[in-house]
């Protein structure tokens, strides 16, 4: 667990909305789903991967990202759809190796199947990316178990912001939960390792939210006793 | 009756009003002119009626501009209509001059309010050759498309590219409706307001009166279907469906609602296959409301067991909204915005043929309990997705986006 002495920097809570921006590129079959991720943006990979949770969309997917939602719904690829579903972002250092993995598995397929996958027309596969505004809330919080009360007050945004989009701008790639408790020394090493049991992938932003909650209340109830 | 932000924190909570406010912090004093042609009926109207009040509320110097035209111009813009929803239309050069020219009037009286303005919010086709019109703009100009364009005809959008190219941005309601054009285009989803007559909470005797004004049976299942008589709801697939799904539900009743038949001679044709597939039976009850009868569609889906919108093509279907919202499971057409409201099993149910919606009908009457999970989830859905509170956030952004030059992000301090 890293350490530096912050212990009188408080946690300030942000909040952030997002924008989404059509690249006017589509794709209709698995082979040109591969091409146009060849070239694509990294935004918008990032963008079917983690920041389309912000927003509008059923709060209980079938699949973590638009690849393989894709795969199923629309070209009807049960082995693609489940493949793609596998791959958990955070295993991969950056966008860049993130896109290798997507169209490795892609060109996996690809090569095993006699005839390219196609969706109907009105089905291809919209390449998005987004704009996201953050910004401060008026929450200040000095003592991690301020984050008991907080935590379940916090919208959908904040959640986004301080645990998702905090991993492409902490120095260690985590959360800002975890980046804040590692400024209080080893005092909430217990907390620290808690939080990074949770798997922000796999699960909503509501999830999230929940369990976070949970994990911080079990700890100050444990720790009170 | 002016909306203001506050009576909405009653319904979407605190933080999302708060959220709003901050958002618009930065925006406060900005000068943001919305353009369309109708102050009165149409989508367009009824969500320009709110937004604009509710931006005003927030501190932004908004305002609402309506361009004026004859005849001859809405001949045009109808057709631009069809043909950027994919139906062949010939518009004679003689209308396209006219629509032009029509355009140039407008732009002397509105060019002045428009150059003046920070940000200018162009709504659809009508009013969209304003942009080279105004050649002294200082803000930026957005065209907002809230048509299906998604597989135009092309010599139309061809004709009306050559307007909104030029535009610093633009807006569409899904990514299936975006086209390849060298600006942003945001995409912002339609909304309903929770508080207008059409979506407000209704007393029981509101409902009771419902059931006796058109005879329905309060103690018996309901379908109902609220839609235009057009070829694209599928009405005659709704009468099939229900047919079919009577064998097991055999007390089912349906409403078909929808608007009163005006000059438009296809609507009649529809009318007259819906009243011959009814066939005189008395559990069908066909309805031609008037434009403004928002509280008896709001009564009819809230008396309904479970909604349809059998569309066979379908731009959003603010009608399957407006059901979610009111706690019922939607049997939807697969097409479209339907898809993109109606989970399976979770908010409904995606249905290709009169024999799925059957299917689906038989299932939901048959899981009491499932229908009730489903009507919460649905109602959750809307709350969180798709209120009018969401379609305003999004415009904020939006806007705080292009006056700030579209970086990868914006830190408001």
């Amino acid at each position: 667990m890293p350490e530096n002495q912050n212990e009188r920097t408080p946690f300030v809570v942000k909040d952030c909305a997002l924008i989404a921006i059509a690249t006017g590129e589509k794709a209709q079959n698995l082979r040109e789903l591969r091409d146009r991720l060849l070239v694509i943006d990294a935004g918008s990979i990032y963008y079917h991967f983690w920041a389309g949770r912000l927003r509008p969309g059923f709060d209980d997917p079938e699949y973590n990202n638009d690849f393989a939602s894709w795969g199923r719904h629309a070209l009807h690829d049960g082995k693609i759809a489940e493949r793609l579903g596998a791959i958990d972002p955070k295993e991969f250092e950056s966008l860049e190796d993130l896109r290798h993995e997507l169209i490795e598995v892609i060109e996996e397929r690809l090569d095993e199947s006699e005839m390219v996958p196609w969706a109907k027309s009105d089905q291809q596969f919209n390449f998005l990316t987004s704009q996201i505004v953050v910004f401060t809330t008026k929450k200040s919080l000095e003592h991690p178990k301020d984050l008991v009360d907080a935590i379940p007050r916090m919208s959908v945004g904040s959640i986004f912001y301080h645990f998702i989009d905090a991993m492409r701008r902490t120095p260690n790639k985590t959360d800002d939960f975890r980046e804040w408790l590692s400024g209080f020394n080893q005092k909430y090493a217990g907390l620290y390792d808690e939080i990074a049991k949770l798997d922000p992938y796999f699960q909503t932003l509501t999830q999230i939210r929940e369990q976070l909650s949970q994990i911080f209340k079990s700890y100050f109830k444990r720790s009170s006793k | 009756m002016k909306p203001n932000l506050q009576q909405y924190a009653k319904v979407t909570g605190e933080t999302v009003i708060d959220h709003l406010l901050q958002l618009a912090e930065p925006l406060k004093g900005l000068k943001v002119v919305h353009v369309n042609s109708t102050r009165m009926g149409g989508g367009v109207a009824e969500i320009l009626n709110k937004l604009v009040p509710l931006m005003r509320d927030l501190g932004i110097d908004a305002h609402w501009e309506v361009i004026e035209g004859d005849d001859t111009f809405f001949q045009c813009t109808k057709s631009f209509h069809n043909g950027l929803q994919g139906n062949v239309v010939e518009i004679p050069k003689s209308t396209l001059k006219a629509y032009e020219a029509t355009n140039e009037k407008n732009a002397e009286k509105l060019c002045p309010i428009l150059q003046d303005a920070d940000i200018v919010f162009i709504h659809d086709p009508q009013p969209a050759p304003l942009l080279h019109l105004c050649s002294n703009r200082r803000g930026k100009w957005v065209w907002r498309c809230h048509i299906d364009v998604s597989r135009p005809y092309r010599p139309v959008w061809k004709y009306l590219r050559n307007f909104v190219t030029d535009y610093d941005a633009s807006i569409f309601s899904l990514a299936d409706f975006a086209q390849l054009m060298p600006h942003p285009q945001y995409l912002i989803a339609p909304s309903i307001d929770p508080l207008s007559d059409k979506n407000l909470e209704l007393g029981e005797e509101e409902l009771n009166a419902v059931y006796s004004r058109f005879g329905i049976d309060p103690e018996r299942p309901l379908v109902v279907q609220v839609s235009r008589f057009d070829r694209f709801k599928d009405p005659v697939g709704v009468i099939h469906a229900y047919r079919l799904a009577r064998k097991f539900v055999p007390d089912l009743q349906l409403v078909l609602a929808g608007g009163e038949a005006t000059d438009d001679p296809e609507a009649k044709i529809v009318l007259n296959d819906v009243y011959d597939a009814a066939n005189d039976d008395k559990d069908i009850t066909i309805l031609l409301l008037p434009s403004d009868a928002h509280r008896t569609i709001n009564a009819l889906q809230r008396a309904a067991d479970v909604v349809i919108q059998k569309s066979i093509k379908e731009g959003f279907g603010l009608t399957v909204t407006e059901a979610l919202w009111k706690g019922k499971p939607v049997i939807g057409g697969n097409v479209g915005g339907i898809q993109l409201q109606i989970v399976n099993h979770h908010t409904g149910f995606l249905v290709d043929t009169p024999e799925g919606a059957a299917l689906r009908i038989r299932y939901l009457f048959y899981n009491r309990e499932q229908l009730a999970i489903m009507g919460e989830k649905a109602h959750r859905f809307v709350l969180e997705n798709f209120l009018i509170t969401r379609h305003l956030r999004e415009y904020l952004t939006l806007m705080l986006d292009i006056l700030e030059g579209s970086r990868e992000r914006i830190d408001l301090k």
